[in-house]
């Protein structure tokens, strides 16, 4: 086993998500299947090899720094639930509603 | 009206003629989906009003002369953002989403006068290889309504080999346009990747994802490439060089061209030989034609899958960190704290097989694993590019088969995640590398249609169209029809 139902819990932590109590067992053995696959990998000689992590080769690419006209704030808003005073309205990120924060 | 009877430019010689006028292609479009889609399933949501309006805008402005897709209808696959028309890339998690600006290929086709139908399914967030991730519906293939369309952009192949549009986009990150086309008989092509715009493609694999279209015709497609190809300020990966006419030089044969065939693209032992033998006939033809056949190697390539899973994945996690129930999408109810919102939103809209990649990117990307997953997959990624720089050195475009089965039974794959990953093996490397590749139909096994792939350098699109012309010219594959059979 390359990985177990705690790291599997510990990664869906980082990712945000929840697995169910009664489905981690199955999809630690199915996540546990596909890193076995990737880790195929650890056979491939990359010593002094640099890493590609784009899909061009091209660098920075530069435009002149000038103000040009965003998408309507208005617009922005058409996809949201819940707005208070122009903003989005959440539940409080604090136990005491984060007045103090 | 029959899309299956005639190419973009014959349309557009009816519309010049008048024979047709652009609301009544329109309407051909809806009536045939309207008979056909409720067994096919190829579309999520239809643009009746608005579509039918631009045609009658289209009709009394005049068509273009000069511009070959005015009038046309279109249908685009549902990760791709079409303002005021629902966009839901197939997930729970943006089931009433309605973009508020298009996408830059939406945009284009819309500026070429095409007439947007509707959105077109797919796996979920362009994650799968036979459609059946859709958190909405199955697409059926029109060859064999028990077998899948391929995927991810199955919708967009199922609605063009059904003749509900002439034309559709899609989307390609592992083979998510090649594939759909070898399993629908149809050419779809996976530019090189910079040529079309991103912007509004909702992200996946962001170093990997392009634009591509499906038609039935070689030229169809590169008439299409034209329009949605080009430099975009809004996408800083996009090519800015120029960008040259696809069908230029498009009928000047294969005489003298060097063909290389990859030999590990070559599976003598796989399960279904009738696709080999389809596309060794068509390495045949094309020595019959005047090319020069050459045996090349790939070496790296049986690392593409690995490294392919492991770099889509870990974009995918980063990109789909947005999907957090508070700007846009689903929010789940109930929630009691900000951490409760994100969590839940995210762990409702998802499904299955988003979570296993996210997750899967995730692990990746983690402090204890980076080394030996993602910089590991990364340096691959770079022999693989390599590979593709040597041959290229020597040969003019490579051929393979595009898939290593015909398309296979509805439910076959869905419960084996690694099964289904497997088969994405001969498209994975051509997006590692970058590289422009099309499948074009070359044949049939088990009565399901065979794709061709032709695969270039950088920026050689218009080799690879050379090279799919004029094959398409001496068969007859182009011209088949799907016989709607096999479904209930």
């Amino acid at each position: 086993m390359a990985i177990n139902e705690e790291t599997v819990k510990e990664v869906a932590k980082l990712a945000k998500l929840e697995i169910e109590e009664e489905d981690i067992h199955a999809f630690t053995k199915e996540m546990d299947s596909i890193i076995e696959m990737v880790e195929q990998l650890e056979g491939l000689d990359t010593e002094g090899v640099e890493g590609t992590y784009h899909g061009l080769s091209s660098h920075n690419v530069w435009r002149e720094d000038k103000a040009e006209k965003g998408t309507d704030k208005e617009l922005l808003f058409k996809n949201v639930k819940t707005r208070k005073n122009g903003f989005i309205e959440v539940p409080a990120m604090f136990d005491n509603g984060g007045s103090e924060a | 009206m029959n899309f299956l009877d005639y190419t973009l430019e014959e349309l557009h010689d009816k519309l010049i003629k008048k024979e047709v006028t652009a609301v009544e292609l329109a309407e051909a479009s809806f009536k045939r989906i309207e008979e056909t889609d409720s067994e096919v399933g190829a579309f999520l949501a239809l643009n009746k009003e608005k579509a039918l309006e631009a045609a009658k805008e289209a009709d009394e402005k005049g068509i273009d002369e000069n511009n070959v897709l005015s009038g046309l209808p279109v249908g685009i696959k549902d990760n791709i953002l079409t303002k005021g028309l629902t966009t839901t890339a197939a997930s729970k998690i943006l089931e009433d989403f309605i973009p508020v600006y298009d996408a830059t290929a939406t945009e284009k086709l819309e500026q070429a006068g095409m007439i947007t139908i509707g959105k077109l399914n797919m796996d979920e967030f362009a994650m799968g290889g036979s459609t059946e991730n859709s958190a909405f519906k199955k697409t059926r293939n029109p060859w064999n309504l028990n077998k899948v369309p391929g995927g991810s952009s199955g919708g967009s192949a199922a609605a063009v080999a059904a003749g509900q549009v002439p034309v559709s986009l899609g989307s390609d990150t592992g083979g998510s346009v090649r594939e759909p086309a070898a399993f629908t008989g149809l050419v779809g092509i996976k530019p090189t990747y910079g040529r079309v715009s991103r912007y509004g493609l909702i992200a996946f694999g962001s170093s990997l994802d392009q634009i591509g279209p499906f038609t039935r015709t070689v030229k169809d497609n590169a008439l299409v490439l034209n329009a949605i190809s080009g430099h975009d300020p809004k996408d800083s990966t996009s090519y800015n060089g120029e960008t040259p006419d696809f069908t230029e030089g498009i009928n000047k044969g294969v005489k003298g061209l060097r063909i290389g065939v990859p030999r590990e693209y070559f599976n003598e032992d796989a399960k279904e030989q009738g696709v080999i033998e389809s596309v060794r006939e068509a390495i045949k033809l094309y020595e019959k034609m005047g090319a020069e056949i050459v045996e090349v190697s790939l070496p790296h390539s049986r690392f593409g899958i690995p490294a392919y899973y492991i770099i889509a994945s870990s974009e995918a996690s980063s990109n789909l960190q947005r999907f957090d129930g508070i700007r846009y999408g689903y929010r789940a109810e109930n929630v009691e704290s900000l951490e409760d919102i994100y969590v839940k939103s995210r762990s409702e809209g998802f499904g299955l097989e988003v979570k296993r990649r996210i997750m899967l990117g995730t692990f990746s990307l983690s402090s204890g694993f980076y080394d030996a997953h993602f910089k590991k997959a990364a340096q691959a990624r770079t022999l693989i590019r390599k590979d593709f720089d040597t041959v290229f050195a020597d040969v003019d475009v490579l051929v393979a088969p595009t898939t290593t089965t015909t398309a296979y039974d509805i439910g076959e794959k869905i419960n084996d995640p690694l099964a289904m990953y497997m088969s994405d093996i001969l498209t994975v490397p051509v997006n590692l590398a970058g590289v422009p590749s099309i499948s074009i139909p070359c044949g049939f096994s088990n009565d399901m249609p065979v794709g061709l792939q032709i695969i270039g350098n950088h920026f050689e699109e218009q080799m690879i169209y050379r090279v799919a012309q004029a094959f398409e010219k001496e068969t007859e594959f182009s011209s088949q029809k799907p016989s709607f059979k096999g479904g209930k």
